[in-house]
């Protein structure tokens, strides 16, 4: 066909040469207008948050910005899938989106690896700034102490609890327990004066994973005194009086008095849909201990939606554990907006960013994905306030408790899970789990990285 | 001549460099590393030595899925696969030819199918509310929760059915070259059906099983997607062989190096097999 060796090659250098032109990246539109990338992790069907987006506010950003192009693309995963994509597209200056949606746990891992960039010189300029609830900053500080992440959306958790499956029971309504015991205890009673119900249901199967660490025993440790990482010597705590009496409650709960759900249910990856889309609109669970986003299950146009459903369903804070001091505990998450370093357009990331957080647009967004506000002012709005529960959830965060922000953090939780789960299903002791977790944590993080607390 | 020959085979040459080799040995060195996906070690990859295979033999999980792995692979691979599909092609050796193409294409059917499918089938056959708990309700049994009760049992089923096909089809090609006059020589020495079947027969398709073993034992040690849909590696972790295992540790404890190290263990467990194979059944490939 080629006459020399000369045209072979010719022909494989214009190969090259024009495939390699088709991969590189264009951040201008047909229309000469700058692109402007936004990534975020989309559930699937119903995706709240591009239902926000379409509904005007990107038009409205791109008339006050005439020459940028706002692009929104999602992506449909799972959470641990959407942070290994975003942690792969952030990694190279080809692939990284301009804003991208973190999660409050990834962001600090994330912040490490270089990927982002951090913002405290344009917080310093930003008056909003102030008016983001204080406690949900630490959230978005990473280890160095900069900012990385501005919270667009927050989580509280608490204790779920049946009105009427309580009131059957002689238990009070409204339920406000003091202390550890008192939740055990209704559950107890529950148990004894109704029949075909799970007294209480909490996350430990494994299939459920980050939910086990953060929902369960993280509620528990943290309302003890204790907790995971110690901040102050950049140690994680292996061993500790708290961390063995939250291993002794759940064992209490599941092995001991056997208040909690059958184990085919807890075990399952579905267990919280059927938690609460089956089991509490069926009045057969009195007692769940997760997060405020359940709500939007019972809503008009949620998964099982229930009438009334403040008269019915009551939502608890989670008490500390002998109520000392606050009283009562929440973890908190959520999700944040980023600038990742390899973006492109960082000036006007950070517009967009802002105009996402302008107060209308921020509780716009938190009344069609039914996640709390992380404005402190978005108490004032009274269609936010109405919501059911809103009220109760967004109080909770008053003493909100993070995640340790290290970025060892997810194989720790792994280990967690792992031991919870075992002492759940009557495998581990509370005191074999608590060894068994201390070797499995010193495994990851290195023995020179944890202490046992007295 | 050579020069030509050269130069038409450096593309494919280059491609396979690229693409193949360097990423295998790209791979076996990152297994000493503390290579992540997010997190410091992102930032700063270190050569760490052999402390990834340390902390592997040190995890009693590990072990645990290396067993799990053992029975998996001896269950759904050796016993299941490979002597169900020899069985399936004895039976269906010199039957007509109209029988052998209708249970052929039953059996193949569970070949052809993808495995993401085949695990989606055997879910909505086992599950909760699935269709075998619908039957055995129908008939008055008490519906049981296979997934959750019997996982291990149940992924091994869903597994033979799915690769069954493969050995049967080999098997059958492998029979039907065994030459008649041997079979007819040893009927006329006076040998009985077993003798046949053990003496002449297996022998002679020694080669084809030795060959299929291997490459069903690798495909197994391989099969990820079948397990993680069905049972994500749980209940627990009663169904996390070692590639649900390496998963885990690199896509959700974000431990790449880890991950990786624990690919070279499922290599060499396989070359490890694929050897104890042609040793036993004394074959040469």
């Amino acid at each position: 066909m080629w006459k020399s060796a000369k045209g072979v090659w010719l022909f494989m250098l214009i190969f090259i040469l024009v495939t390699m032109a088709a991969c590189s990246s264009n951040t201008e539109s047909e229309d000469g207008k700058k692109e402007l990338t936004v990534v975020y992790r989309s559930p699937g069907s119903v995706d709240s948050l591009m239902n926000f987006f379409e509904s005007g506010v990107i038009e409205e950003f791109e008339k006050e910005h005439p020459d940028i192009d706002v692009k929104i693309t999602p992506i449909t995963a799972s959470e641990g899938d959407y942070f290994s994509k975003v942690a792969l597209q952030m990694k190279s200056a080809e692939t990284a989106p301009d804003v991208v949606s973190e999660d409050t746990f990834m962001l600090n891992s994330d912040a490490n690896a270089g990927y982002l960039d951090p913002l405290d010189d344009r917080i310093a300029e930003w008056e909003e700034w102030d008016n983001i609830i204080e406690n949900l900053k630490s959230g978005v500080t990473a280890e160095d102490g900069k900012v990385y992440g501005v919270p667009s959306t927050s989580d509280s958790r608490g204790l779920w609890y049946s009105k009427e499956l309580f009131a059957e029971a002689g238990l009070p309504v409204p339920w406000e327990p003091k202390n550890w015991e008192e939740v055990l205890r209704a559950a107890i009673t529950i148990k004894e004066k109704t029949d075909g119900v799970t007294p209480l249901f909490m996350q430990v199967g494994k299939a459920n994973g980050e939910a086990v660490s953060m929902q369960t025993l993280e509620m528990l440790l943290y309302g003890t005194g204790d907790t995971l990482y110690d901040d102050s010597d950049k140690k994680w705590v292996v061993e500790s009086p708290g961390l063995l009496d939250s291993f002794r409650f759940i064992s209490q709960v599941y092995d001991v008095e056997k208040v909690g759900p059958d184990f085919s249910v807890v075990m399952s990856g579905q267990s919280g849909n059927v938690a609460f889309q089956q089991l509490f609109p069926q009045k057969k669970l009195a007692i769940a201990l997760d997060g405020s986003w359940n709500a939007r299950n019972w809503a008009e146009n949620g998964a099982a939606p229930i009438e009334n459903v403040e008269e019915k369903i009551g939502f608890a804070p989670m008490p500390t554990q002998n109520g000392q001091e606050p009283g009562a505990i929440t973890m908190s998450g959520g999700w944040a907006w980023a600038i990742p370093s390899k973006a492109d357009m960082k000036e006007e990331a950070w517009e967009f960013i802002q105009f996402l957080m302008e107060k209308d647009n921020s509780i716009n967004r938190s009344l069609t994905d039914g996640n709390l506000n992380t404005r402190t002012d978005a108490v004032e709005v009274e269609e936010y306030v109405n919501r059911p529960f809103a009220k109760e959830s967004q109080a909770y965060l008053e003493n909100a408790q993070f995640r340790p922000a290290n970025d060892k953090y997810p194989a720790v939780s792994t280990q967690l899970q792992t031991v919870v789960e075992a002492i759940a299903t009557g495998k581990l002791t509370p005191e074999d789990a608590v060894q068994q977790y201390k070797a499995g944590v010193e495994r990851v993080v290195g023995k020179e990285n944890t202490k046992v607390a007295e | 001549m050579h020069r030509k020959a050269i130069l038409f085979l450096s593309p494919s040459w280059i491609l396979l460099l690229l693409f193949f080799i360097t990423p295998m040995l790209l791979t076996f060195g990152f297994a000493f590393t503390n290579l992540s996906l997010t997190g410091t070690d992102a930032a700063n990859i270190q050569f760490i030595g052999f402390q990834n295979f340390t902390n592997m033999f040190q995890d009693p999980e590990f072990r645990i899925s290396v067993f799990r792995t053992l029975i998996f692979l001896l269950f759904s691979a050796v016993v299941g696969q490979v002597v169900l599909g020899l069985i399936l092609a004895l039976l269906m050796k010199e039957k007509a030819r109209g029988f052998r193409r209708f249970i052929g294409v039953i059996v193949i059917a569970g070949w052809v199918t993808p495995e993401i499918v085949v695990a989606f089938c055997w879910v909505a056959f086992l599950s909760d509310a699935g269709t075998f708990n619908s039957i055995l309700q129908g008939i008055g049994f008490e519906p049981i929760t296979w997934l959750f009760t019997f996982p291990m049992v149940s992924v091994i089923i869903a597994n033979i059915w799915h690769g069954t096909a493969f050995s049967m089809m080999v098997f059958q090609a492998a029979l039907d070259d065994v030459p008649k006059s041997v079979q007819e020589a040893a009927v006329i020495d006076g040998a009985s059906r077993w003798q046949i079947f053990f003496r002449v027969t297996l022998p002679i398709v020694k080669g084809s099983i030795v060959t299929n073993m291997m490459l069903v034992t690798l495909q197994t040690l391989g099969v990820f997607t079948l397990i993680y849909t069905m049972t994500g590696g749980g209940p627990g972790n009663a169904t996390q062989i070692l590639p649900i295992f390496m998963y885990n540790q690199a896509f959700v404890n974000y431990q790449f190096g880890y991950g990786t190290a624990i690919s070279l263990v499922l290599l060499v467990i396989g070359t490890v097999a694929s050897l104890l194979y042609m040793r036993f059944m004394k074959v040469k490939l």
